[in-house]
């Protein structure tokens, strides 16, 4: 209990700083969208190639998107030297990693929000048929962008080049869950239920996040802790 | 008999092959103030850290209240000042202590009470980085003696402070020793730390050359302990 208090005091205060400052939700969102409207034009695509690479195209800008985000979660606490003043404080390593990954979770899963309708008018494609099981796919994939990027965004935020170094580390690591995401976001965009033998996908997802989240939230005292 | 407030068992800390830290044992009954002393480099923030958690001894042990330091009981107990002032910029006053303090289970009323303390009630709403450097400072010593600490951990607290900012300081050190707090603070500015320090301690490279009472040679001469012992002078 102690410890979902701490995450939440954390999480409120990072969510609280990026609203202020708005350092990743701008670079993130202009990113995202242009990105979007540059592929729209490049490609012209027709209905029926959107929904063949409607999900990479989706979860290429996200994973983009991302690392500008998680970047930020532990870079935030460098100036000041704030994160020593959390470390010696009673919250656990656990309960700093668990806020900080949910508070870059609401950030990206928000900016995920403004990119589907933006999707939806540049490739004109009806996104929302199956908006339940989306909605889902993206909270999982959001989820194993947020749990492994804020766990190497600690892991490298003290070295001279993190902003280099997270995404070389982040995205080999991340390639089972984004081509999970990948693959079930193609099908719900037809607007079909998933179909039985996509489910070793949605497994996959899972795995990835029970696995990611128990990892890092054993590992993050470790880390955190030099 | 009760566990001395801290006890450091053979503290080695290595950066590399380099000893950062070699075999420092003392031990320090609660309310005791104790100035760490040392030319730069010598050792002072590395003990410092490790005495709050912040980083582990490479060997040894340290204790605080008889408990393991990174024991989330012990760290509520620490109030840790660090070279910098431990704030975040782009928060109010208000907010970054109300973040600290939810951290340590401390009610907004306190926060409130603190910011009177350290007269910036008046700006407790605008940001910190509006601030001068002489209220962020003052912010900080709210913010590490917000939850009441048994054990305050000081680097070089009186660096850069104005005057207003370190006649507080003195009169809460003052104040929580009273209370029964221990206090370990590393400085250079010897004669404020003489002023406060019940013991003193000079790290030289990495040992502890000397720990001990402070006597009143050093009060009258500050810099009596530096040429008393050795190649720290």
């Amino acid at each position: 209990m102690t410890t979902l208090r701490h995450a939440a005091a954390i999480a409120r205060k990072d969510l609280r700083s990026e609203f202020r400052t708005k350092e990743s939700i701008n670079s993130t969102l202009s990113f995202s969208v242009v990105i979007l409207l540059l592929f729209s034009f490049a490609f012209d695509p027709s209905p029926d190639m959107i929904v063949e690479f409607g999900g990479g195209l989706l979860w290429m800008v996200f994973a983009f998107a991302g690392a500008l985000i998680v970047n930020r979660s532990f870079a935030r606490e460098l100036p000041n030297d704030c994160i020593d003043v959390l470390v010696s404080s009673p919250a656990s390593g656990a309960s700093l990693f668990l806020g900080k990954a949910v508070a870059a979770f609401v950030l990206l899963f928000g900016i995920e929000c403004i990119c589907l309708p933006v999707f939806g008018i540049f490739y004109n494609i009806t996104w929302w048929r199956s908006l339940g099981g989306l909605m889902g796919v993206l909270a999982l994939g959001t989820w194993a962008l947020a749990c492994a990027g804020t766990f190497f965004s600690a892991l490298t935020m003290n070295l001279r080049l993190r902003e280099l170094m997270l995404p070389m580390l982040l995205y080999p690591m991340l390639i089972p869950a984004l081509l999970s995401a990948m693959m079930l976001t193609n099908t719900l965009l037809t607007g079909q239920p998933i179909p039985s033998d996509f489910t070793v996908w949605l497994r996959i997802l899972i795995g990835f996040n029970i696995m990611f989240t128990t990892l890092s939230l054993y590992l993050a005292e470790t880390i955190l802790v030099r | 008999m009760s566990a001395p407030a801290v006890a450091a068992a053979g503290v080695w800390k290595y950066f590399g092959d380099y000893p950062a830290l070699c075999d420092v044992r003392f031990d320090l009954d609660a309310g005791e103030c104790l100035a760490l002393l040392g030319r730069n480099g010598a050792g002072k923030t590395t003990l410092l850290r490790i005495l709050g958690g912040l980083s582990g001894a490479s060997k040894g042990e340290v204790r605080i209240d008889g408990g393991e330091v990174r024991a989330s009981g012990t760290r509520a107990r620490i109030g840790w000042l660090g070279h910098s002032i431990g704030l975040y910029d782009e928060l109010t006053a208000r907010e970054n202590l109300r973040t600290f303090g939810a951290l340590y289970g401390v009610p907004p009323a306190t926060v409130t009470d603190w910011l009177e303390r350290v007269s910036l009630a008046h700006v407790a709403d605008s940001p910190v980085r509006e601030y001068s450097r002489g209220m962020r400072q003052r912010l900080a010593v709210a913010r590490a003696f917000l939850h009441g600490p048994r054990l305050l951990l000081l680097d070089e607290p009186f660096t850069s402070l104005d005057d207003k900012a370190i006649a507080l300081l003195q009169s809460l050190l003052a104040a929580a020793r009273t209370e029964g707090a221990t206090i370990i603070l590393s400085t250079h500015q010897l004669r404020e730390a003489m002023e406060l320090a019940s013991k003193v301690a000079l790290l030289d490279r990495g040992k502890l050359v000397h720990f001990g009472e402070r006597t009143s040679e050093m009060v009258g001469d500050p810099g009596y302990l530096y040429r008393t012992y050795g190649s720290a002078a």
